[in-house]
């Protein structure tokens, strides 16, 4: 599904990534994990076409993605910050992806499902931070594309709102989909992920499973396996 | 990039700040020919308007709307859409709103008092033509400055510092210049150093085709040879054109290989 070779990345002197290879193949959930400026948002956006790598390789479906952005017909993307258009109405901003996309959508049993139905016609500036979270989840899980990519999905939802958001994850994985995703939160990765990536100091320092992290480290629970990863010492 | 030039032609025409500088351009207009009384006259005063607040708006509006856009700009990366298509359709979408507030604010009036029976006809149209040009062109500045600073202050100052330039700056400098090496014939130098600045083309073009280049001089009477003739008219407005089109293309030069 997404191969990408040797892909290296600085920011000015910042080096962020560092030769990363990645091999991710198709249908389940894959966990992009890694501490805080780790290089997960710039991977992502790599894959994107939305940072320009210095140097490597990123094919998407088999084509490489250097310069082209039709393959992006097959991403949905859902960004961190949720960072609208703020004098749009929310109904106009669905309209206008919509209609950017030129593809079947099913926006209104999303909408129903987060519950968005009073918010159609209020501006997005006017939205609280959650609300506008869910108007991003709309859009990105709307269209029917065969990989999808979450970063951060869970920022600023409630209970509720989570559990449907952890519900439409496994349809849509159900229904044979490649679906990256990044959080912080340990305990809705271990509830959805097939599979964890863990990025370290712009390279991939552990993928697989989650009870092979635990062989690896030597933990019993998954947030301390990851903690364990962080700081080497208490690993060795 | 028709889709992205529509939804941003749409959002700047519900901007309020398109009303305003159509309502001025209308206002200024009116207030013109009421105390001028004659279209003439009124085309040289808003000459004198254009070709300073022109540059000036383009520059500013360029930059502000690359910036509030952002976001907008983010969401459309992610999108299938051709990169050079979300900026090129965003800069025409700015230029056309622009030049369409300008083109009518100033039009309507115009129209209204007899213009189309008056000879000034044709004074009002290059008018027009080249107010349309410094917009596109300024703008194109603005976006290209715009793109090449992240931190919005920096932006802003330096677009505002082109202008400055271009519109005050180069002609004190221009003038220096003649003054120190008077001895030398400069008709060649004037007119080159006229070429490269897009303000100073607008106005010279206009002033000359506006019949007063007695006013100018020796100077004049060369410019006059030059601009006056179709070949002068026709190498301007190319001149012009490529000042469009050279920030237009780094704009899409630049687009492609920045990190967003």
């Amino acid at each position: 599904m997404i191969q990408v070779e040797t892909l290296y990345k600085k920011f000015g002197k910042n080096e962020v990534l560092t030769g990363l290879d990645l091999h991710i193949q198709e249908g389940g959930i894959f966990a992009i994990l890694g501490p805080n400026g780790s290089g997960k948002t710039t991977l992502i956006k790599a894959i994107l076409g939305m940072v320009i790598p210095n140097k490597g390789k990123i094919a998407v479906l088999g084509k490489a993605v250097k310069n082209q952005w039709k393959y992006r017909h097959e991403i949905e993307y859902l960004p961190q910050i949720a960072n609208f258009p703020g004098n749009l109405k929310v109904k106009e901003l669905i309209r206008m992806i919509k209609d950017l996309r030129q593809k079947s959508s099913e926006e209104d049993k999303l909408v129903s499902m987060f519950g968005l139905e009073p918010f159609l016609d209020k501006k997005l500036a006017t939205l609280s931070g959650g609300t506008k979270q869910k108007v991003n989840i709309v859009l990105t899980f709307m269209f029917d594309s065969p990989l999808i990519i979450l970063d951060e999905p869970t920022t600023g939802l409630d209970p509720a709102a989570l559990i449907r958001l952890k519900e439409l994850i496994q349809k849509e994985k159900e229904k044979g989909k490649t679906i990256l995703v990044t959080s912080h939160i340990m305990q809705f990765v271990e509830e959805v992920a097939d599979e964890i990536v863990y990025l370290l100091e712009g390279k991939i320092y552990f993928k697989g499973s989650i009870s092979e992290l635990l062989e690896k480290t030597e933990q019993s629970d998954f947030e301390h396996a990851i903690a364990a990863i962080t700081s080497p010492m208490s690993n060795a | 990039m028709l889709k992205i030039l529509k939804y941003s032609f749409y959002d700047l025409m519900r901007s309020r700040w398109s009303y305003v500088y159509f309502l001025f351009y209308l206002a200024l207009g009116f207030v013109l020919l009421f105390l001028n009384n004659d279209v003439s006259k009124a085309v040289i005063t808003l000459m004198n308007v254009i070709i300073v607040l022109v540059p000036l708006i383009g520059t500013i509006f360029g930059v502000m709307y690359y910036y509030n856009s952002k976001e907008f700009t983010e969401l459309l990366l992610a999108q299938p859409i051709k990169r050079s298509s979300i900026f090129l359709g965003q800069y025409f979408g700015v230029a056309g709103s622009l030049t369409l507030s300008l083109v009518l604010g100033l039009g309507i009036p115009f129209v209204l008092y007899g213009l189309l029976k008056s000879d000034a006809i044709f004074d009002f149209t290059l008018l027009l033509v080249t107010g349309a040009f410094l917009t596109m062109i300024f703008t194109g500045l603005a976006f290209n400055i715009a793109l090449s600073n992240e931190n919005k202050i920096k932006g802003f100052g330096y677009a505002v510092l082109v202008w400055l330039f271009l519109a005050v700056v180069y002609d004190g400098l221009f003038l220096m210049s003649l003054i120190i090496f008077e001895e030398y014939p400069l008709d060649g130098f004037s007119l080159a150093a006229t070429m490269f600045n897009p303000i100073d083309l607008s106005r010279t073009l206009i002033l000359l085709k506006l019949d007063i280049s007695a006013l100018l001089g020796y100077t004049g009477a060369v410019f006059k040879q030059f601009f006056g003739t179709n070949s002068g008219l026709i190498i301007s407005i190319l001149m012009l054109s490529l000042w469009t089109v050279l920030p237009i293309w780094r704009l899409t030069f630049m687009a492609k290989r920045k990190d967003f």
